[in-house]
């Protein structure tokens, strides 16, 4: 059996027990690589040779000295948006093409203390804005179950790589679904971690509030078995949470849903959605109640406002978290340009894709004297009450599930003209950034067309461990997640 | 028609922190560029600022000490413009809800004590510095300045002159210097000032149009600067022109201000909460902690030395102005206790040698322990105070003694009998007619033999002596 296809949790098993080299391992996943990835185009850098030095190292020292954590020789993809210490990180915009970052983000550290592997860093929506990585300035990526169809966004280099078996598991990050919803157009699990349980330093702000990096993986194991590895406080992100990390892992024994109350909010049945998509959550939701869950309806009433809410927050953010994109002291800058207005405005139009420039200007606008309160003060005060909403459900249930998107991946160029459209692929996932809470989006069918369609399960903040208990009981009971595209 | 002057004042007090505000690269004033930073402070894609527990406690003290009230739940604010010296394309900063809120200072102006109103102060990080034309071609940035921690503290329009903005500059200064929360040097630009100045007509309550006045690095140009633009806006509204709304510059050798930017070109700069900060929750305990470990401040300290030691007003505000100057005469007065002599030469003397060397007391080169063995020669008669007084500026130059100095100079006083008949006898033989007018009952004329002797022993006679040798042969 080909080692590529091996999940992440399978994979550290046999390697642990001596049955592969971790020069094995590279050298199977870059002839993985080297055959599907001009299909898929997953990845904005690859990191071969140093993959390479790094496996021969490892093994190496393993001869002498048999000590392993649970991530070594693990060979990973990292979203390129999370900086990594001497390899590119170009948050797929023009604007940092050539920017080397001399250091490494937290979670980059914290993987690479425990001799993981970086294959190489993924495409993404330029800047993280976007839902189909058609907004990156280097091309976009594919959906490996049709080549014709968007992976998803903004994560979707990530959740093509892992659906492509290109890495054994990747890093994402998710601002209103950007994990979640590549993960279920590309039938991989993706993980949102509730805000501060992974550390943001390193992580290329795209909104700092709404921010959060997480797995992107094959199966709910190996997501709790990567989000293990990366949870818990950084003294260097004061958003950062200070307390304890269950153990993922463990949270996975139980393999029944007696006692556990889950929520199934209309609002997210309502019109726009696709009915294959409805269909299969409601088959899934059956097989929640058979595995012995009590399922009972829940309101979220303001789940129609989180689209808007979510747009003016988050471009807010952005437009000040990208000003540092100057041309003065790192990245692009515009050639001759004759006073330092024009240096910034020239470096700025050539450097940022349309994209952004809207966001830029949205947010911009949304924190101008005059219209502060009106936008920006007023999206704050509904984004408490979309918590409050979520805080009076979980009053009731343990998790709350939903379908993670409306409809199953689409096709490239299809939205790109409608940023409106666009926007409203991430209808389902919003709400629980503007919570801070934590989800997952996992398989849970296909469409006719054959594409995947994926269920997110919502938990309270820091509980974690009971949404990864509950999905993967749901894992355990479906064969879903085994089904691999065949990448034609 | 007559006007008066409304004027506030904003203050960037640099904070003596160790560390930035935001990250941990040092704060060191002139090192080589740029060699005091990390990703936090050079703004790099995916840095985080984490809050410098010390700058909060700082202006914490700072605000106990200007009396504000201190806020218990503060928030960072973002404020956006871009500029090359600002690495993020903005600067952390506070603006609703300040740390410290409503406060007043006391300061002595002439002979009258005035109370100006400190309406906030907040923290934010500093900028780098834009370095233009050095050599190469085109500008470059300094950034280790960047995030070092400031205070910025903001006056209510309470003041109506030059020498009142001096005397609150000064007494806050001196606040600040006392708890050691900034070293409050102003041509290093660790103590920036930024007034702002309207006219109006007397009896009249609206403001007119403010002007804000930059590029003002000491306290005479803070006088020079204000007392200018009065003039420029008493002259413009008397001719019937127009104030505008604008930021001005003093141009040192001109010693005049000139337009920087109008409010045309104001910035907006849609001020949010920066979300990578979480709200700083301030214990009540921890504040109260503080106020009660304030040190004694200048005012408070005032009235102790008019008390404890007999010292005059005067005196006492002269020297608790300084904290340095103040804890060198407290220094003096433990091995010396002569109050009035110590303050007379702290502030005479020593003071002179200090302003004309621009070298600060607390790096005096004449240590308390040297001013006070100069002092004891005196009162024991070693050397007359003349001679004590002569010998200062050697002292002041030199590692030397005071006794080394005398002892080099010869100019131990002469107390012997024998030798001082000997010069009075000369005296009162060259002037007979003083000797008979004395005798006449003229008692004046005493003083002029005593200076007589004085001069021909070089200043080395013992006055008490001679006086009272004198008497005793004038009498006879």
């Amino acid at each position: 059996m080909s080692l590529h296809k091996l999940g992440l949790v399978e994979l550290h098993k046999k390697f642990t027990a001596g049955e592969v080299t971790a020069t094995e391992i590279v050298r199977a996943y870059f002839l993985r690589i080297s055959q599907v990835e001009p299909k898929v185009k997953a990845f904005v850098t690859q990191t071969k040779d140093a993959a390479y030095q790094q496996a021969e190292e490892l093994d190496h020292k393993l001869k002498v000295w048999r000590k392993t954590h649970p991530l070594t020789g693990m060979p990973l993809a990292v979203k390129d948006n999370i900086c990594t210490d001497s390899v590119p990180t170009t948050c797929s915009s023009r604007m940092l093409q050539h920017f080397v970052p001399p250091y490494d983000a937290t979670v980059v550290s914290k993987l690479r203390s425990q001799e993981y592997i970086l294959v190489g860093k993924t495409n993404l929506d330029e800047f993280a804005m976007g839902s189909s990585t058609e907004n990156s300035a280097f091309g976009p990526s594919r959906n490996p179950w049709n080549l014709h169809c968007v992976p998803g966004g903004s994560s979707g280099g990530s959740a093509a790589a892992v659906a492509a078996e290109e890495c054994a598991a990747a890093l994402g990050s998710d601002t209103g679904g950007s994990i979640r919803q590549p993960a279920a157009f590309c039938g991989v699990v993706g993980v949102k971690p509730t805000y501060g349980r992974v550390s943001r330093y390193g992580l290329i702000a795209f909104a700092s509030s709404l921010d959060q990096i997480g797995p992107i993986t094959r199966s709910v194991p190996d997501a709790a078995f990567l989000l293990q590895a990366i949870a818990g406080h950084d003294p260097m992100d004061s958003t950062s949470v200070d307390r304890p990390v269950p153990d993922y892992m463990k949270a996975l024994q139980k393999r029944d849903l007696k006692n556990v109350r889950i929520g199934v909010p209309e609002e997210f049945f309502a019109e726009g959605i696709d009915p294959e998509v409805e269909q299969a959550v409601r088959a899934a939701i059956g097989e929640l109640k058979q595995l012995g869950a009590e399922v009972k309806e829940i309101r979220l009433p303001r789940t129609d406002a989180a689209v808007a809410v979510y747009y003016v927050i988050a471009t807010a953010e952005a437009s000040s978290n990208l000003a540092r994109f100057d041309g003065v002291k790192f990245g692009f800058r515009a050639k001759e340009t004759k006073d330092l207005l024009e240096l910034y405005m020239k470096t700025r139009q050539e450097g940022f894709g349309p994209e952004v420039k809207r966001r830029i200007m949205l947010g911009t606008y949304v924190l101008s004297a005059g219209y502060y309160d009106a936008y920006y003060g007023k999206a704050q005060a509904v984004r408490t009450l979309v918590c409050q909403d979520f805080d009076a459900a979980f009053k009731e249930v343990d998790l709350i599930v939903t379908p993670a998107t409306p409809t199953p991946a689409f096709k490239l160029g299809e939205k790109s003209e409608d940023p409106l459209q666009m926007y409203l692929s991430d209808i389902f996932t919003i709400s629980v950034n503007l919570a801070g809470l934590p989800a997952i989006a996992l398989p849970c069918g296909f469409s006719k067309a054959g594409l995947p369609i994926g269920l997110q399960l919502i938990g309270r903040a820091f509980e974690e461990d009971m949404m990864l208990r509950a999905a993967h009981a749901y894992e355990q009971s479906t064969a879903w997640h085994r089904q691999r595209p065949s990448i034609r | 028609m007559m006007f008066e002057a409304v004027i506030g004042v904003e203050v960037h007090a640099q904070l003596r922190t160790n560390s930035k505000m935001f990250c941990g690269c040092g704060t060191t004033f002139g090192l080589s560029a740029n060699s005091q930073t990390c990703p936090v402070c050079l703004g790099l894609p995916g840095s985080l600022p984490v809050i410098n527990r010390t700058a909060i406690e700082m202006a914490v003290r700072a605000g106990l000490a200007l009396n504000c009230m201190i806020t218990e739940n503060n928030r960072f604010a973002r404020k956006n413009y871009f500029y090359p010296d600002l690495p993020k394309g903005y600067q952390i900063s506070q603006y609703e809800d300040p740390i410290c809120q409503h406060g007043w200072i006391e300061v002595a102006v002439g002979t009258v004590t005035k109370r100006v109103r400190i309406r906030r102060a907040h923290l934010e990080e500093d900028a780098g510095k834009n370095v233009h034309g050095t050599g190469t071609a085109g500008s470059r940035v300094d950034l280790n300045r960047a995030g070092t921690p400031l205070l910025e503290i903001v006056t209510e329009p309470d003041m109506s002159s030059a020498d009142e903005v001096v005397a609150y500059l000064k007494g806050l200064r001196d606040v600040l210097m006392y708890l050691d929360v900034c070293d409050g040097n102003m041509e290093e630009g660790s103590f920036r000032c930024e007034p702002n100045l309207s006219l109006r007509p007397v009896g009249q309550r609206e403001f007119g149009t403010k002007v804000e006045l930059k590029n003002i690095n000491s306290f005479k140009y803070v006088n020079d600067a204000i007392e200018y633009e009065i003039k420029r806006q008493t002259k413009v509204l008397n001719e019937g022109g127009k104030i505008y709304q604008e930021t001005r510059l003093w141009n040192i050798d001109r010693g005049e201000t000139a337009v920087m930017r109008s409010k045309e070109e104001a910035h907006d700069y849609r001020y949010f909460p920066d979300p990578d900060l979480v709200p700083l929750q301030l214990n009540e305990d921890w504040i109260e902690g503080f106020r009660s470990s304030l040190p004694e401040l200048p005012a408070v300290r005032a009235r102790r030395l008019i008390t404890e030691y007999g010292l005059p007003e005067y005196d006492a505000g002269v020297i608790t102005a300084s904290k340095g100057m103040a804890d060198y005469f407290e220094t003096c007065l433990k091995q010396f206790n002569e109050p009035k002599t110590v303050s007379n030469w702290v502030m005479g003397e020593l003071t002179r040698e200090l302003n004309n060397s621009g070298i600060d007391i607390t790096a005096s080169p004449v240590s308390p322990e040297r001013l006070v063995d100069l002092l004891t020669m005196v009162d024991k008669g070693v050397i007359s105070l003349k001679v004590a007084r002569d010998i200062f500026p050697d002292l002041y130059r030199s590692d030397k003694t005071p006794q080394q100095i005398v002892q080099e100079k010869g100019l131990t006083q002469v107390s012997d009998e024998g030798a001082l008949e000997k010069i009075i006898d000369e005296v009162l033989g060259k002037n007979p007619m003083q000797v008979a007018q004395f005798r006449e009952g003229k008692q004046q004329v005493l003083g002029f033999l005593v200076g007589q002797v004085m001069k021909v022993s070089g200043g080395k006679a013992n006055p008490g002596k001679v006086n009272e040798l004198l008497k005793r042969k004038l009498v006879v």
